[in-house]
Formats: C-alpha cells, sequence, structure tokens
C-alpha cells in the first residue's frame, strides 16, 4: 500500500511534470512576494502610515496632508498647474550645470591624476574650495553675474564640479602601475597606455564621482531656487508654504526626491552597463 | 646571413652587469660585475635567497630597470628599454579586469597593429595551447590563480617573443597547480622553441625545467654558480640523479 503510493507519486513526478511545476511556480511566487516584501515592505508602511495617520488621529492633516491628496496635487501640479513649467526650469538648470561640470571635471581630472606635479600644485587650492560651502559663495556669484540665470547655474556648477573633479584624480591614481607596467612591456607608449589601461580603471570611481555631483547638483538648485528665484521646484517648496497650498510643497517636496531617485539609477544603469567586467557595481 | 641570424635568435650576452640600491643610507650591491651567456633556446632558471638579485636581473633584462654598469646584449644589440623580442610573465597575472580572456590575450597583438580578427584567431590558438578554450570570454575575476596566469602565458606568447622571461610565474599558485603549470610550461618552452629564463626560489621547479641552473650568491663576494642539469626529458621528480642534484643546490644554500 505504502509502496504503491510512494510509486504512484514518482510516476506522477515522471510523466506529468505538471505538479512539481506548480509546486516551483508556487515557490517563485512565494518567494517573489518576500523579495518585494523586503524590498519594500518598510517603504509601503510608511506610505499606509502617512496616508491613513490623519484620519487615524496621530497626525495633523492640516500641516501633512494624506498621501493621496499629494500625489493628487503632484498629478495636477504637472498636468495644469505650476510644477510642469518649474520642473522644466530646474532640469535645465541642473542639467547645464551639471553638464558643465562633468565636461570640466573629467578631462580635468584625468589630466591632473596623470601629472603628479600639476596635482601637486593645484591640491591645496581645490581642497580649500571645496572646503568652502558653495552655498557661502553664492552672494559673491551674485555679485558677480547678476541675480539672473547665470549666478544659479554657476553655483550649482561649481558645487557639482569637486566632487566629480576630485574621484576623477583619485580614480585615475588609483590604477594598479602593474598593469601600467605590463602594457609598457608590450609597447605600449604612453597615449594607448592611457586609452587602454589607465581609463578604463578610473571608470568605476568616475562613476562614483558622477553620482556624487549628481546628488551635489540637485542639492544645490534646490537651495539656490530657495535663496532668489521665481520658478523652479526649489522655489515651489517655498512658494506653496507661504500661500499655504501645503498638497503642493509636499507635492514639490516628492517631485524632487523623485528626480535623485531617477537620476541616481540612470547613472547606475549606465554604470551597470559600461562595468559588467565589475562585480562590485 | 639567414643562417647566422637563425643561429643567434634570443641568444642574450651580459657584461660586468651591476647594480646597487641605496636602502636607509646604505648602499647595498644586487649585481656585482656579472657576465653570462644564454644561449639560443635555452631554458635558464635563475635561484637565489631573497636580496641575491634574481629578480633585479630579470627586470634588467626585460628593460624595466637600468643597469649602473654594464652591458646587456640580445642578438648582438644592446638592450635600451622593453623590446618587441622579449615578453614578460610576472608573478601575478597582471591581467586588465574590464577585459574578457580572449581580448585580454591579444592585447599584445592589438598594440602592434594586427588587425582585430587576426589577432583573435592568434590569440584563440594559444588560449587552447594553455588549456581555455572554454573560457575565452570569461573575465578575469571568474579565474582561478593558475588559470589567469595561464591567461597571462597566452598573451605573452602571442607576440612571438624570441626570449620569455619569468618572474616567479608559479610562485602563487598551490602545490598541485604548480606542478601541473611546470609541465605545461615546459611542454610550451619545447614547442615554441623561445629563449626562456625563469626566476624562481623553487629548486624542484628549477631542475624540473632549466637547461642550466644560475644560483646568486647573497653575499656578493662569492662568484655566482652555473650548475648544468644534465638530466633527461621528461625529467622524472624522483630519479636518484634528480634527488642529488636537489641535495647538491640545496648545499649551494647551506642547507644540507
Amino acid at each position: 500500500m505504502t509502496i504503491q503510493d510512494v510509486n504512484s507519486s514518482l510516476a506522477l513526478g515522471a510523466d506529468g511534470a505538471r505538479p512539481a511545476n506548480t509546486g516551483a511556480f508556487g515557490r517563485k511566487a512565494l518567494q517573489l512576494v518576500g523579495d518585494l516584501a523586503t524590498r519594500f515592505g518598510v517603504l509601503i508602511a510608511f506610505a499606509l502610515l502617512w496616508e491613513y495617520g490623519g484620519r487615524l488621529g496621530f497626525l495633523n492633516s492640516a500641516v501633512i496632508p494624506p498621501l493621496s491628496n499629494v500625489i493628487a496635487a503632484l498629478r495636477d501640479g504637472l498636468v495644469s498647474g505650476p510644477l510642469k513649467e518649474d520642473l522644466g526650469i530646474s532640469l535645465t538648470r541642473a542639467g547645464v550645470a551639471f553638464g558643465a561640470a562633468t565636461a570640466l571635471g573629467i578631462p580635468l581630472g584625468l589630466v591632473m591624476g596623470q601629472l603628479p606635479t600639476a596635482e601637486k600644485l593645484i591640491d591645496p587650492l581645490l581642497q580649500l574650495f571645496r572646503q568652502t560651502s558653495a552655498l557661502a559663495l553664492y552672494p559673491v556669484f551674485i555679485l558677480l553675474l547678476g541675480l539672473g540665470e547665470t549666478s544659479k547655474v554657476f553655483v550649482i556648477f561649481w558645487a557639482s564640479l569637486f566632487p566629480i573633479l576630485l574621484a576623477t584624480i583619485g580614480g585615475v591614481k588609483e590604477v594598479d602601475g602593474k598593469l601600467i607596467e605590463m602594457a609598457r612591456v608590450y609597447g605600449a607608449r604612453r597615449l594607448t597606455i592611457f586609452r587602454r589601461v589607465v581609463l578604463p580603471g578610473a571608470v568605476p570611481q568616475i562613476f562614483v564621482g558622477l553620482r556624487l555631483s549628481a546628488t551635489t547638483a540637485l542639492l544645490m538648485l534646490i537651495a539656490a531656487e530657495m535663496i532668489g528665484a521665481n520658478h523652479g521646484v526649489g522655489f515651489q517648496v517655498m512658494n506653496a508654504q507661504y500661500n499655504f497650498q501645503l498638497p503642493l510643497m509636499f507635492a514639490s517636496i516628492v517631485l524632487l526626491a523623485l528626480l535623485g531617485l531617477a537620476t541616481n539609477y540612470a547613472i547606475l544603469g549606465l554604470q551597470r552597463r559600461l562595468c559588467r567586467w565589475n562585480a562590485a557595481a | 646571413m639567414s643562417a647566422t641570424q637563425a643561429a643567434l635568435r634570443g641568444e642574450v650576452s651580459i657584461r660586468r652587469l651591476s647594480k646597487a640600491f641605496t636602502l636607509n643610507d646604505r648602499r647595498l650591491d644586487v649585481l656585482r660585475g656579472l657576465n653570462l651567456d644564454i644561449r639560443s633556446g635555452e631554458c635558464l632558471v635563475i635561484v637565489g635567497a631573497s636580496g641575491s638579485g634574481k629578480t633585479t636581473l630579470l627586470r634588467i633584462l626585460a628593460g624595466l630597470e637600468q643597469a649602473d654598469a654594464g652591458e646587456v646584449d640580445i642578438d648582438g644589440r644592446p638592450v635600451a628599454g622593453v623590446g618587441a623580442e622579449r615578453a614578460v610573465i610576472f608573478q601575478e597575472p597582471r591581467l586588465l579586469p574590464w577585459l574578457t580572456v580572449l581580448e585580454n590575450v591579444t592585447f599584445g597583438l592589438d598594440i602592434r597593429g594586427w588587425s582585430k580578427a587576426r589577432a583573435r584567431a592568434e590569440a584563440r590558438h594559444y588560449i587552447e595551447l594553455v588549456g581555455l578554450g572554454d573560457f575565452a570570454d570569461a573575465y578575469p575575476r571568474q579565474l582561478s590563480g593558475g588559470m589567469a596566469q595561464r591567461v597571462g602565458i597566452a598573451r605573452a606568447l602571442t607576440v612571438k617573443p624570441e626570449i620569455l622571461l619569468l618572474d616567479e610565474p608559479l610562485g602563487a599558485l598551490d602545490a598541485m597547480t604548480k606542478i601541473a603549470m611546470q609541465q605545461e610550461l615546459s611542454r610550451i618552452w619545447r614547442e615554441e622553441k623561445v629563449t626562456m629564463i625563469l626566476v624562481t626560489h623553487d629548486l624542484e621547479e628549477a631542475i624540473y625545467l632549466a637547461d642550466r641552473v644560475l644560483v646568486l650568491p647573497k653575499i656578493k663576494s662569492q662568484p655566482p654558480r652555473l650548475i648544468d642539469v644534465n638530466l633527461p626529458r621528461p625529467r622524472e621528480r624522483s630519479s636518484a640523479d634528480f634527488v642529488a642534484l636537489r641535495e647538491e643546490l640545496l648545499a649551494e644554500f647551506g642547507l644540507h
């Protein structure tokens, strides 16, 4: 009787793969749910708390409107309200500044990383500039460049230049000298060594710098727009607060957070594509 | 003309070679007036205690370091820097981590301006030769130490050097892998007919591979010793002659 049972279940497993399959499928689905819960569980709990906190009486809805109201404000703001225009202006400011910082920082870092003397000469100045808050310099930039777009873009550019510049210099300097020596043995000249060994070796560090710079650019964008602007998402946060449009204020904050997340994931995605060899990336 | 050239391929002549380092304000002679002729197609193994200058000698031959005095001629021409007729295999594989095995092996050919297709075909041949045919598309981080070192060997062989310089190439490998790689090196040396100059601190490895063993003394007032290894190949590690020679070499180091 028992033997027969074992046999029949064996036979079932052997010819009709269905039961085994659904079992595997069920386990996989369960595992997926588990993974999602681990990854997003706290986030979902936070969202639920935000949404229902007011109704349950432990959040002041007048100050912190429910999440659904914020999302509605975000949608309205982007479709027909001020956020659409603000987002365009903010993206342009941060984009131009970050682009300029990258366009200057990476080539300059590559050169300085290769020329120890140049690096030694400029490094003290770099360290001083880096430690001087760009926000403290913002009034100076306004005096020099006026209250318009230029000073805003410049302060963002200034702040986001240093992370990418210093990371690139570090990346170049950290390239294994033994690999450079290997390339020399095969007759590679300076430019070939740079192109085939130094540059690819520095790429992971350059990406670290890019992510830091992008974060800094968004941070400075918001600060610059809060101080002296009448457009932009950062301005909208302050403006909505003055006018007590709290859903719009939170919508602007959420928009900025999403912008930061999107930028970070975009750069991370690019890094994964370019550095498939690097398991850590 | 061509006959003389063929006879000269990979011949090394070292004359009165000296090199010293300064360490904590003290002058340390590493090589003092070394004279040595290395024959075309020979396997010369250099042994010596740490600090005896064996790696320094190899690096001078590679053109990676300059001697203080004396000359090195290769096929009658003085050595100045690195050269296309020499390839170096280091203790570490020194693979570029962002390139696959195949791309790493074509590296030397790329630099010499070979077309991609020709370089790849050539590289595949040597990847097969070192037994890594199935790993051509793997990245270095996916390889074991022994496999990575074999990639380094394949890369060196693709450029068809007359002289292969090996700086403790098996030093970082485990005992089993090491023996397998010694057999492989011996086979490659015979098949490729290169002059092989190998630095090691493993006396058994020296006797297994060498036509002659150069023993560099630690105390520089003593002269270096050259020992002929007249054992039939492939060599039997447990044979009486092999063991006797190992005892003799051990005695050179005062370890007997």
